[in-house]
């Protein structure tokens, strides 16, 4: 965070929260993203995320009952695949918070926080179906949305839809 | 050649063809098998509904294929979904229509480029007798496409196979234009 800046409310509120997650787990997350849209930190010890996710709904300063979102990303020029999680506190704090966690593109996965809540356990299916990153220790781990037997992670940035499926051709 | 149209002798006695009886009798109860597929099933369902009335042409939705003369595909197909409606269509009993509604069920539509997961057209897996363009088509435009059907099956008969009944539905074609401003010349007279 900038020195001197001056931030909203609600961004200095998310600020006090990356605080106390940054006290706890040190240079396992990164700095504090404060940009007013959505503010956010990476984790960049990705082994550490399930704790990372325990504590922040637990600690009673920060209380982060609600998951809203867990959305699939692509890095392609990094060579990664993350996820990006949208947390909030429902009727306890104000703040709100996006969390990132990369894994590698070729071979990587990420931990599971469907046990965390619950709520992630369709999220982190699609994320899968979309992309390909396994969730560690997720209790239903395989496709949501496409077939079971489809080939290839569709919103990967350099996909190609296969040719045919059962015999159906599939390109226009 | 409507049945009304065919010849009355003496009272209560009507004489007409078999072909033609059969006809009248199979497009004047057409039963599509009830299930829609995506937001043209909502044009669909209002085509069904009073302000459309389908039933004044004794088109009745059913809800088991086996009991279905007609099947209208409405809306988007995905991969997943054209299995299935291969199967619902080989539980219909013969003779069998096919009406394909939408853009997305005649070839894809929007998603006919990076739609991964729609099958671009349902005829790559049934054969289709009729397609209804639009996105979706307006009620309209689906009872159009009935009527097609009935014109369709008003073109079988006996000995006359569903391709040559297509052919001569095709050769029956009328050009609407004209029809359309001889209509506009009477009612600006």
């Amino acid at each position: 965070m900038e020195e001197g800046k001056i931030l909203s409310n609600a961004v200095e509120e998310s600020g006090a929260a990356y605080a106390v997650i940054h006290e706890k787990f040190g240079e396992a997350i990164s700095a504090f993203d404060d940009n007013a849209t959505m503010p956010f930190f990476e984790v960049q010890d990705t082994a550490l995320w399930t704790d990372i996710a325990l504590f922040m709904r637990d600690h009673p300063k920060l209380k982060f009952n609600y998951m809203a979102c867990l959305s699939g990303v692509d890095y392609l020029e990094e060579g990664k695949l993350g996820i990006v999680v949208n947390l909030e506190s429902l009727g306890v704090f104000s703040h709100r918070i996006a969390v990132k966690v990369k894994c590698p593109r070729d071979g990587g996965s990420i931990p599971s926080v469907a046990g965390v809540w619950h709520t992630a356990n369709w999220h982190e299916r699609e994320a899968y179906d979309m992309l390909g990153m396994p969730f560690d220790g997720h209790p239903d781990m395989r496709r949501i949305l496409c077939p079971d037997d489809w080939e290839g992670w569709p919103l990967r940035k350099d996909y190609r839809v296969q040719e045919s499926y059962h015999g159906i051709k599939v390109p226009y | 050649m409507g049945l009304l149209d065919a010849a009355v002798s003496r009272q209560n006695v009507l004489v007409t063809s078999v072909d033609s009886v059969l006809n009248w009798a199979r497009l004047s109860s057409l039963w599509p098998m009830g299930f829609g597929l995506a937001c043209c099933a909502i044009e669909m369902m209002a085509t069904n509904a009073s302000n459309y009335d389908l039933e004044r042409f004794g088109i009745f939705p059913r809800s088991s294929p086996r009991q279905s003369d007609l099947m209208i595909v409405a809306g988007t197909v995905t991969m997943k979904m054209a299995e299935r409606v291969v199967r619902l269509y080989e539980q219909m009993p013969e003779p069998r229509y096919v009406l394909s509604m939408g853009s997305c069920s005649n070839c894809g539509g929007p998603y006919w480029e990076h739609g991964y997961h729609v099958l671009k057209g349902v005829d790559r897996v049934i054969p289709v007798d009729v397609y209804v363009p639009g996105c979706p088509p307006r009620p309209e435009a689906l009872i159009g496409g009935l009527m097609k059907i009935q014109e369709l099956i008003r073109m079988e008969g006996l000995g006359i196979s569903r391709s040559d009944a297509l052919k001569k539905l095709a050769e029956a074609d009328v050009d609407p234009q004209p029809l359309i401003e001889q209509a506009r010349k009477q009612e600006t007279a």
